[in-house]
């Protein structure tokens, strides 16, 4: 169906430059900031609690209200009387508001917002609003959060477990019974964030005339939180309209979890009669935007004595602060289909406890949960291959799923749509000459040096399944007659030609800097035989204008398969309408006629042919030359959505992801032995995420989770004191990795296009995130392998390594 | 992140600064390169009624050679102090903690007397200061007074500035011809304040050390002359042993204290080892012997 006629070179596959460049670059980008959607728009300050743990007594809001510029306050009370809880994904009773009602669970949870006629004037405010609080004391652990004597946060459910699931797949006992190597471990991973340079940011505007709540935000979906914030807010989803404006900042995940902002900032609007903007400062964003969980793993391996992997054992932890807010228990359960990773084994048990602690909420971060996963997971085979005395490499080249297998069933429900896995290993070992490095670290270690090699591989999931959320359900609630499964993935895209033959493209994603109408716009001239610049791509997404459902947004890297695909099925649409319009032109048999570099003809050549623009022109001016029955006008919409995911089976199998991509990496490092810093000496990384629609996009994103990754490792960690005080409040304390800490990456790409897309997709967009944590700590604990340290905690700080090289020196 | 309603004034000169001053008796700041103060109104941890900008003054920003000293007017910026030749030339070790400082945006605004005075135990100047004893000149209502090196700091954030004075010039003994130096530093991240750093100048004379100079960054609450080690070297020279004796020596002078980014015991372990980098890098080639 792809022109494969066509003389000329597709522009899918070429790093065609990006269109939205020049303006991001120039500064003229439309942000949510510089959104003025509405005139006299107030703003709106959040008082966040200073205590993380404590009942609220009561408010004194008359000095606030009797200060200059201030039109209103909003407090708890209102919230508790005006708005109704967020539904949540676990069956435990936990009321989760857009702001604190009865109880604030953690420093800097909304109590209250001041709307003025400026932010400056709303802070002042802001401060003049008193709060009677009890503080009570706080727990920021996990499991110390569920020993039986830990404060209890949320007395309805009058434990800190919100959920608890076992899931077994296979035989584990077995496996481990019959295991002649069984490895266990602990590891810790750090609750840390995504930090978008643009912060969370929303306008809202109340008509009360109309009874029409509209919201702009930076929210990126799913839009599945639209229903959910019409009901919060006792709105008829046709009363409640969500704008995005054109560019977002980046996001990472982050922005899903901004929909209670909407919702509070949207009830400010609706009982103050006036349009309120918050934008979120960066205080209030690493204090109470969102983050990945702080998780606790225990984790065993059986396997024989030649390295075959018989079964694994998972035990979780995962902390999701002071409340469970949607997409929750996601932390867990999110990579349900690939929980196996590339690997063949069989058996597997998970026993998943999700907790709730006085730390800021949890949601979806870059990799969501995918970065805990392998951590674990990569470490554990190099365990196994140290235990063995066998290489790393040979231990995971035992165990992969064979090419051959694909499509590939995993013993959770997983369907991996295609790959080559140990093609790709092998490209990373060829890149990283592995035997040179093995070689130089003989000699490293000859010399005294702390050189070390680790290898991490990944399955990359994209395109969640909605449905996956449900595996933190028990079975028997979801065998009710009346539970609802819950699936899905499908995007909407729209094309049309102008009179003048050039081509206009509206979609429904969200933008975050991924260079969709770039990419919307090789796939269109490719499909119609045009040039990209001949394609003009509208995004914005509007809930009010445009084709939605509730998996809409761009997440879980969907936009190159989901989206995409929504653009070239339209395109042929359109296509195909051409085709049989022109052969109407032409009086001869639809079969007669092709399409090739944008232009209709007979096959063979003879006989009039009429490209693109003469169509066009012809179907807008002179609308009865159509055919009867063809549909007048040259605009076709399509939607792409896959059938493969559907919901949780009775035996918690799902296949919780629509495509699934590979990495396998390559690192060496090298410790200071006097400082302990760690320096990468080389890294590796080789991605097969099928068809690449444009390299240089995809390179971007392989950089971004890179060093999103390396955050994670060495960096970033949202810490608390044990009253629950926030320890990494600015920048200066939460370390992000800049330029100067990015190593330099070498990326090449293994293609296995995705049967399952319309262009061979599949998403890139979480990549490395995932995988650098693993290979990281595998590559310093093989470093340190002849002390017998071995990381167990993330971050990586030069701190904390010295210290473990200290201890197993004594 | 909005500061509290404050009120601001640009004079063009010294002496109108100090009326100002007064004026506000102790509620004023004075801005100078504003990286670390903006941040810290932002926050709404510094509150001041009124800030006085001294970025009007321009006679508060130059570099001038003076009886053996360099003298920093106290509105030169970092970037001008990075690029000075006669900086280069005479106190080539304050160049080289300059490119510790920040990073190229910071370094544009970011001004020498504005970094002493804001006394970060963590930044490079207050170390260089310490290290070369060096000394600041302060006006206030009771005339002009000039504040060594060794009595300027007193704890976190804090000197012996009065909330009436004003830091008008830094002072730095130009470095003796032939003398080695280094500024070591760790941080996190590129441009991050230091965990621990060094700066050291030594003076060879021969085999011996007639001179060493040794002072820390981020090792206690303020920098920290680093004088029992140093008498190590002009005791017993620059060789390894004397060296490895010097900075052990020097572990044991610090008080650092822990934070989110590293130990107490880990900042003294990097006292040391960074000490010796300085010192080795100071001495010099040939200076392995003994």
């Amino acid at each position: 169906m792809m022109s494969p006629e066509s003389t000329r070179e597709r522009w899918i596959g070429r790093p065609v430059k990006r269109v939205e460049d020049h303006r991001l670059l120039t500064g003229r980008g439309t942000y949510i900031d510089d959104h003025p959607p509405v005139a006299n728009v107030h703003a709106a300050a959040i008082v966040r609690s200073p205590h993380a743990h404590a009942r609220i007594l009561g408010y004194d809001v008359s000095a606030a209200l009797a200060m200059p510029g201030v039109v209103g306050v909003i407090t708890g009370a209102d919230v508790a009387a005006s708005t109704k809880p967020f539904g949540v994904g676990v069956t435990a009773p936990v009321h989760y508001y857009c702001a604190a009602t009865d109880k604030a669970r953690f420093v800097g949870e909304p109590v209250a917002v001041v709307v003025a006629k400026n932010r400056y004037l709303a802070e002042d405010a802001a401060e003049a609003v008193v709060v009677h609080y009890e503080p009570l004391p706080a727990v920021v652990d996990p499991e110390r959060a569920l020993e039986p004597d830990a404060p209890v946060l949320h007395e309805t459910v009058g434990t800190n477990l919100a959920g608890n699931r076992r899931l077994v797949y296979g035989d584990p006992d077995r496996a481990f019974a019959e295991a002649e190597v069984v490895i266990r471990e602990r590891f810790r991973f750090p609750k840390y964030a995504s930090t978008p340079i643009e912060t969370y940011g929303v306008i809202a505007r109340w008509d009360g005339l109309d009874g029409v709540l509209t919201v702009w935000s930076n929210f990126m979906g799913p839009f599945i939180m639209h229903p959910l914030v019409a009901r919060v807010l006792g709105l008829p989803e046709n009363r409640l309209r969500f704008i995005v404006p054109p560019d977002i900042g980046g996001s990472f995940g982050i922005k899903s979890s901004i929909y209670p902002y909407m919702a509070l900032i949207g009830l400010a609007a609706m009982k103050t009669g006036v349009a309120v903007k918050w934008i979120e400062d960066r205080r209030e964003h690493l204090l109470a935007s969102s983050s990945g969980t702080d998780r606790v793993a225990y984790r065993e391996l059986a396997a024989r004595r030649d390295g075959t992997i018989l079964g694994m054992r998972y035990r979780w932890i995962d902390n999701v602060g002071g409340y469970i807010r949607s997409p929750e228990p996601g932390c867990s359960f999110r990579p349900t289909g690939n929980f196996v990773g590339p690997y063949a084994f069989q058996h597997l048990e998970v026993d998943a406890s999700v907790v709730m602690t006085n730390k800021s909420l949890t949601g979806p971060n870059r990799g969501y949960a995918c970065g805990h996963l392998y951590f674990e997971t990569e470490g554990m085979i190099d365990r196994l291959a140290a235990t063995l005395g066998m290489d790393p490499v040979a231990v995971r080249r035992k165990n992969l799923i064979p090419a051959t297998a694909f499509p590939y069933r995993t013993p959770t429900g997983g369907l991996y749509d295609s790959g080559d896995y140990e093609a790709t290993l092998d490209r990373a070992l060829e890149h990283a000459d592995y035997a040179g490095l093995r070689r130089r670290q003989v000699e490293a270690r000859a010399a005294g040096r702390w050189f070390g090699i680790g290898v991490a591989l990944a399955v990359d999931p994209s395109v969640s399944n909605m449905g996956y959320v449900a595996t933190a359900l028990d079975p028997q609630f979801r065998a009710k007659p009346e539970y609802l499964p819950k699936s899905g993935a499908m995007d909407a895209a729209t094309v049309k030609v102008d009179p003048l033959g050039r081509v206009t493209a509206i979609m429904a994603t969200t933008p975050q800097g991924q260079g969709h109408q770039t990419v919307v716009s090789q796939i269109i001239a490719d499909e119609l035989g045009l040039r990209p610049e001949d394609v003009t791509v509208v995004d914005e997404m509007d809930t009010f204008t445009r084709v939605w459902s509730i998996s809409s947004g761009t997440y879980s890297s969907r936009f190159g398969s989901v989206g995409a695909g929504a653009a070239a099925l339209a395109a042929r649409k359109l296509r195909a309408k051409l085709v049989d319009y022109a052969a109407h032109l032409m009086e001869v048999p639809v079969e007669q006629v092709e399409f090739r570099d944008g232009t209709a003809r007979m096959k063979g050549g003879q006989g009039p042919s009429y490209t693109v623009k003469d169509l066009a022109g012809r179907a807008h001016w002179n609308a009865t030359s159509m055919p009867e029955g063809m549909e007048q006008g040259l605009q076709a919409t399509a939607v792409f959505g896959f059938s493969v995911a559907g919901a949780v089976d009775a035996q918690d199998r799902v296949n919780s992801s629509n495509t699934y991509g590979f990495i396998a990496e390559v690192m060496a490092v090298e410790i200071d032995r006097a400082t302990a810093a760690v320096t990468i000496d080389k890294y590796v990384t080789v991605h097969d995420a099928g068809t690449i629609i444009n390299p240089m996009i995809a390179e971007g994103q392989i950089y971004g989770g890179a060093l999103h990754g390396l955050g994670g490792a060495m960096f970033e960690e949202l810490a608390y004191d044990d009253d629950g005080q926030l320890l990494t409040g600015t920048f200066m304390d939460y370390l992000v990795p800049t330029a100067s800490e990015a190593p330099t990456i070498d990326i090449a790409h293994v293609v296995s296009p995705s049967p399952l897309t319309p262009l061979g997709s599949k998403g890139l967009g979480e990549s490395s995130s995932m995988t650098v944590p693993a290979v990281l700590a595998n590559a310093v604990s093989d470093a340190l392998a002849p002390l017998g340290v071995r990381i167990t905690q993330l971050p990586i700080t030069p701190s904390r390594l010295w210290h473990l090289i200290e201890d197993a020196k004594t | 992140m909005k500061p509290v309603k404050f009120e601001y004034h640009a004079p063009a000169t010294v002496d109108e600064a100090l009326a100002l001053l007064g004026r506000y008796g102790g509620e004023a700041k004075i801005l100078a390169g504003g990286q670390s103060l903006m941040p810290l109104m932002n926050f709404r941890l510094s509150r001041p009624a009124a800030l006085i900008d001294l970025n009007r003054i321009a006679s508060l920003a130059y570099i001038r050679e003076d009886d053996g000293h360099l003298a920093f007017g106290a509105m030169t910026r970092q970037r001008t102090v990075e690029f000075s030749p006669v900086v280069a030339q005479r106190l080539p070790l304050l160049r080289e903690a300059t490119r510790w400082v920040g990073h190229l945006p910071i370094r544009s605004r970011g001004t020498i007397g504005g970094s002493i005075a804001h006394a970060d135990p963590a930044a490079e100047y207050p170390a260089v200061l310490t290290a070369l004893d060096g000394e600041v000149r302060v006006r206030g209502p009771r005339g002009e007074r000039v504040l060594k090196a060794s009595d300027l700091f007193v704890t976190y954030l804090t000197t012996r500035l009065e909330p009436d004075e004003i830091l008008t010039e830094v002072r730095l003994p130009a470095m003796p011809a032939g003398a080695g130096h280094a500024f070591e530093e760790f941080a996190r991240r590129h441009g991050d304040f230091a965990i621990v750093g060094i700066a050291a100048m030594v003076v060879r004379d021969g085999g011996r050390c007639r001179q060493a100079r040794l002072a820390t960054a981020g090792a206690g609450p303020v920098p920290v002359r680093l004088r029992a080690a140093e008498e190590i070297l002009e005791r017993d020279g620059l060789g390894d042993r004397a060296i490895e004796a010097a900075t052990a020596r020097a572990a044991e002078l610090v008080s650092p204290d822990a934070d989110i980014h590293a130990s107490a015991d880990y900042r003294r372990h990097l006292t040391r080892v960074l000490a010796a980098r300085a010192l080795r890098r100071a001495a010099g080639p040939g200076a392995r012997r003994g």
